[in-house]
């Protein structure tokens, strides 16, 4: 892989197409936003190091309960669009909503890993869980990052938050959307490294560091007695159906 | 007068005519804010706060089709030697608008439709062009919060004093000066998109003063540019 280039807005890079992150004058490329610059096909990107959360279609998030409506939820994912669930994408049995009350699906201020299927033209965000690693999140701690970041602490094919999940016995959801939820034995080391992870993402060999970080951390961490393995013992309802690591790692926008 | 403020092509606080006031710029320097920057001209210094894209409020603002920019400017109390009353004034209002508007072309604002992007930014001293160094700051703050822009925006001053052009007016030399004239540039186009003026000359005099306040800029855009990367070189290399 090219060597990547820390670009600012207005710098040139190169003659040809401008992609994500950058914009096109006079058939020259330049750069929109702070981030690191790359190049493919002649078409110049540049992948951002900072900035609010923008929802694309086929991402997972984490998102907390708004708002019940009549039939669908309103979801906040972290983003300046509200995002909505409706019933119909959230369950695959019939629901009688003359008996039978939305709450007790989803409640106000409940967290859910959720899918978005679709972002319109004017930022109407439609979400849906037919995905199996779709699923309500209960108990667990929340952490938020910088959404640039998400892709370093899932790691490349989710290697590093697969690393931090078994050296803390946790379990740990990314939402691409910035928002980690943690939940297991040492929640505190995880969210510690997670932290880490976030304030060090550009370091080369991040894993092996994190790696070091950890166990060093977990030599003095307290035991636990009954030793739980929250991934083969999860609370199982309706919605959990497992959940395997976070999306393909690369640094990909 | 004229004696007093500029000696031997000095001027009083030792600079040349075509001389800036020392700059320091930081990016990042609030924790809430989704961008921010520190911007000092000499005396005179700034700090900018971006919030956003988020949700507008009140929702009649709300564009269906780009975000909008709304910008705040606004002196502490305790910035001049003499207090001034905190709070809205006639002043503070008009170089809000001025800021918005000089920042705007430079935004792309149609990547965040139905949102508000808030600058705002605070005048902790005032020593002269502080709608120059807020404009700054402003840039930088934008930049940082990863909002897509064209290019940054420099912003300096220049004047009349006596008979004799001077780049950055500072201190006695805008109370006694004769004119002051505000610039802001966009470097990569060469384009200005702030343009005022306090005082009285002729057209040539006018082009002159201008051509040396873009000088300044130019002089400043280099500045910002290496605070803005420093930050972010430094996340690199730790």
């Amino acid at each position: 892989m090219s060597e990547r280039k820390l670009v600012i807005p207005g710098d040139f890079l190169g003659d040809g197409r401008a992609g994500h992150g950058a914009y096109e004058e006079d058939n020259n490329a330049f750069s929109a936003c702070i981030g690191l610059a790359e190049e493919k096909n002649g078409m110049h990107f540049v992948i951002p190091l900072s900035g609010i959360y923008n929802p694309k279609r086929g991402d997972g998030v984490i998102g907390k309960i708004e708002d019940v409506a009549f039939s669908r939820w309103i979801v906040d994912v972290n983003s300046p669009y509200e995002a909505v669930l409706p019933l119909a994408e959230a369950t695959e049995e019939f629901i009688d909503l003359t008996k039978n009350d939305m709450t007790k699906y989803f409640n106000f201020g409940d967290l859910i890993f959720v899918e978005i299927s679709s972002v319109s033209q004017t930022k109407n965000v439609q979400l849906s869980m037919r995905n199996r690693k779709c699923r309500k999140l209960r108990g667990g701690r929340l952490i938020k990052v910088t959404p640039a970041k998400v892709p370093r602490i899932i790691g490349k094919a989710g290697s590093m938050v697969e690393m931090v999940k078994q050296m803390t016995n946790t379990q740990i959801v990314v939402g691409q959307n910035g928002i980690v939820w943690v939940k297991g034995d040492h929640e505190d080391i995880a969210m510690d490294v997670i932290a880490l992870i976030e304030r060090k993402s550009h370091v080369h060999g991040l894993t092996d560091h994190v790696r070091a970080y950890l166990e060093e951390k977990m030599k003095n961490a307290p035991k636990v007695e009954h030793k739980k393995d929250y991934r083969e013992h999860d609370e199982q309802d309706d919605f959990d159906r497992g959940f395997e690591g976070g999306e393909e790692g690369d640094f990909q926008p | 007068m004229e004696l007093e403020l500029i000696k031997n092509g000095t001027r009083i606080d030792g600079r040349k005519l075509d001389e800036l006031r020392p700059i320091y710029a930081a990016v990042g320097v609030l924790k809430n804010a989704n961008g921010s920057a520190m911007f000092k001209l000499g005396n005179t210094t700034a700090i900018a706060g971006v919030f956003g894209p988020r949700k507008v409020f009140p929702k009649h603002q709300e564009e269906a089709e780009r975000a909008i920019l709304r910008t705040k400017y606004n002196m502490a109390p305790f910035a001049t030697t003499e207090r001034n009353r905190p709070g809205t004034s006639r002043r503070s209002t008009e170089i809000s608008m001025v800021t918005r508007q000089a920042l705007t072309p430079l935004v792309f604002l149609d990547e965040f439709p139905k949102t508000a992007i808030d600058v705002h930014i605070e005048v902790l001293q005032a020593d002269a062009s502080t709608r120059c160094v807020g404009i700054n700051a402003a840039a930088l703050a934008l930049a940082d919060a990863g909002i897509p822009m064209r290019d940054l925006i420099s912003s300096c001053s220049a004047g009349k004093v006596g008979e004799h052009t001077v780049l950055d007016v500072a201190g006695k030399e805008d109370t006694e000066g004769e004119l002051d004239l505000p610039v802001a540039y966009y470097p990569r186009k060469k384009q200005i998109t702030l343009l005022q003026m306090d005082g009285v000359t002729d057209s040539r005099e006018v082009k002159e003063i201008i051509k040396l306040a873009v000088k300044g800029c130019e002089k400043i855009y280099d500045e910002q540019k290496k605070a803005l990367r420093s930050k972010y070189k430094l996340e690199e290399s730790e």
